[in-house]
């Protein structure tokens, strides 16, 4: 009965709805914004400016034959458009959230399938397992992770583009000289994945351990149907809805935790920009002598708007889909 | 329940084993080493430090000798804080940071109880829905966020706390509320959930006709079986705060151990860092040691020993 009901109690959950909504219009404002904002004041948009820390709705003198430049959101210490660069940061921040909650869905799941369907010993020393990484600071190991590698992988993509160049691979030369400012961001993706799936393997796995003892599951086995045939045909379909929710509330999880380590400088660097790391720069403007508050609150009311999104719409698919979940 | 302690400290003693071990190999591959300042050093020079730090040998020797220092209770010389040992730089911040996140700690476990309860006894009514409002949005919005605008907002414009540092009592207040908020609502719905659980079992509802007010009830009987989720995340919850006390102490410009590990992180201080980690994780695993067994006294059904999930 609750689960043919699932999706139309969603549908009748408000807040779900418009959080999906307002996740949508953030995805496409941010995918959509940058190029609109310079094909309308030209490179000034992203580019830097002698107008540094102007105040929310200051226009610029116009350049010549350039139409003049609106700061909607001001400027930042080096003159740049801070609207240009939220959207731009919500691009890596989404990226990085979306990327590393599939890296997570992927590792969490398999590991909870395996636990839960292996059963007894394997199972319990599995979640063990869990459980001790559970309790331990994962991200402090994540923080010396970075820095030990971050360099590496970044002189390692070099070196592939010095190799294709050599080889004569324009293409692919220019390929990753265009990645190679965003290297951080594919190490924040993995190595965020890897730290954030244990809650995931924890819900497959309870939710395995319910449906390995139903009637279909084991009139598959009876039927002689092998251990990787009945995973996939019998147990991923049925917890399809469970993995969309607990996805859906990986993703904030990995944005704050992108943010987290932006914010102490060891996550998305200058010139490329995230939520986190742009709360950074307003955190250090803000002082004594002057209140720049448009660089802490513009960023600020983008990222919690996101979050509370996320977290409105993985309630409401909890609230449906979770059998667990007590309403 | 001896072998259960038993066991638990062997199972400590490998996993604060892993964690050393990690934590020594990452932070020794950064590039650049310790010592390197630009300028050429002679040959005999960079030797003596080596061997003064520790660091001569192959990275094998060098773990080993760190392994066998650590037994002694030696944790090793700081690379950046000149002269002086890892343990006595983390004797000196550890403190800072142990209030901060006991402060937090107790604001965090009391305040969510209490939310949660209030939400769960009105239950789809006001106080529910401004309780669960308040926690989706303390948890929405990170330390980051609400550090800087506090500080700007009470500490810059209307001068009510200090804005940041360690002179007084007051300026333990704003850290320990950013660092608290997240975690008050992660308690105040694990507690409500619960609570609605127990709230509709039998013998609640014995109390309930015995003529006991709603409140009594979750009170005096509710309490002690919906608590139970709640103890269960005390060890989770001490290993977010040590995170999240790192991020307030920078943005509080705390002199606690957050702050030095990232300073260690910065400078490549390997065993600065082992130490903050390997201190972090001791008292982490033997916070946990206590709440498993809170956890079996509180609840006699669980045979402590095999209690997992």
């Amino acid at each position: 009965m609750e689960r043919a009901s699932g999706w139309q109690l969603l549908k009748r959950n408000r807040a779900a709805l418009v959080a999906l909504w307002v996740l949508v219009g953030m995805v496409v404002l941010s995918l959509v914004g940058p190029p609109i904002l310079v094909s309308i004041f030209g490179d000034s948009a992203r580019g830097y400016s002698e107008y540094d820390f102007a105040p929310p709705g200051t226009v610029a003198a116009p350049v010549d034959g350039e139409r003049a430049q609106r700061y909607l959101f001001g400027t930042d210490i080096s003159g740049r458009d801070l609207f240009y660069r939220v959207l731009m940061g919500a691009r890596v921040s989404l990226l990085v959230g979306l990327a590393g909650a599939a890296v997570s869905l992927v590792l969490g799941t398999v590991y909870g399938v395996v636990s839960g369907f292996c059963g007894g010993k394997i199972d319990a020393f599995m979640m063990r397992v869990v459980d001790i990484l559970y309790s331990i600071p994962r991200l402090l190991f994540l923080m010396i992770f970075i820095a030990a590698f971050g360099k590496r992988f970044h002189d390692g993509l070099d070196g592939l583009r010095l190799a294709a160049q050599g080889r004569g691979w324009e293409d692919c030369a220019e390929l990753l000289q265009a990645l190679l400012p965003y290297s951080r961001i594919g190490l924040l993706i993995v190595a965020l994945g890897l730290i954030e799936w244990l809650v995931m393997a924890r819900i497959v796995r309870g939710q395995v351990l319910v449906l390995r003892e139903m009637t279909f599951v084991k009139a598959a086995r009876a039927l002689g149907q092998t251990p990787f045939g009945i995973v996939r045909r019998h147990l991923l379909p049925n917890l399809a809805t469970l993995i969309l929710t607990y996805l859906t509330l990986t993703v904030p999880a990995v944005v704050l935790d992108e943010s987290f380590l932006s914010f102490l400088g060891l996550g998305i660097e200058n010139p490329a920009a995230s939520w986190g790391s742009l709360l950074r720069e307003g955190a250090e403007a803000w002082n004594v002598l002057d209140s720049h508050w448009w660089l802490l609150v513009f960023p600020a009311v983008f990222m919690s708007v996101t979050m509370l999104a996320f977290n409105f719409l993985g309630d409401g698919l909890r609230d449906a889909f979770d059998p667990k979940s007590s309403r | 329940m001896t072998r259960f302690v038993f066991n638990r400290l062997c199972s400590t003693i490998i996993v604060v084993f892993c964690v050393i071990t990690v934590t020594f190999f990452l932070s020794r591959t950064q590039k650049g080493g310790a010592f390197e300042s630009g300028k050429e050093r002679p040959a005999h020079i960079t030797e003596a430090l080596e061997k003064k730090y520790g660091l001569d040998g192959t990275a094998f020797e060098q773990y080993a000798r760190y392994l066998g220092n650590l037994a002694r209770g030696d944790l090793g010389v700081s690379f950046r804080y000149r002269n002086r040992r890892v343990g006595e730089v983390i004797a000196q911040q550890l403190p800072v940071s142990l209030i901060l996140g006991s402060v937090a700690f107790v604001i965090a476990t009391c305040g969510g109880i209490v939310l949660g309860m209030i939400a769960a006894v009105g239950r789809n009514r006001w106080p529910d829905y401004l309780a669960m409002l308040f926690a989706l949005l303390a948890i929405s919005v990170p330390t980051f966020i609400t550090g800087p605008l506090l500080i700007g907002y009470l500490s810059l414009r209307l001068g009510w706390f200090p804005p940041g540092g360690w002179l007084s009592p007051m300026s333990l207040v704003l850290p320990a509320i950013c660092l608290a908020a997240p975690y008050v609502a992660y308690v105040a719905r694990l507690m409500r959930n619960s609570m609605i659980e127990v709230l509709g079992a039998d013998y609640v509802r014995t109390a309930r006709a015995k003529g006991l007010t709603e409140g009594a009830i979750a009170a005096r009987h509710a309490l002690k079986a919906a608590i139970l989720p709640v103890v269960a995340f005390l060890g989770p919850l001490a290993a977010n705060l040590v995170t999240g006390s790192i991020v307030v102490e920078s943005v509080f410009g705390l002199p606690g151990a957050g702050r030095i590990f990232v300073n260690g992180i910065q400078n490549s201080d390997t065993f600065l860092l082992c130490g903050i980690v390997v201190v972090y994780c001791l008292l982490i695993v033997f916070f946990n040691l206590v709440v498993d067994l809170l956890y079996g006294w509180l609840d006699p059904r669980i045979r402590i020993g095999n209690a997992h999930g």
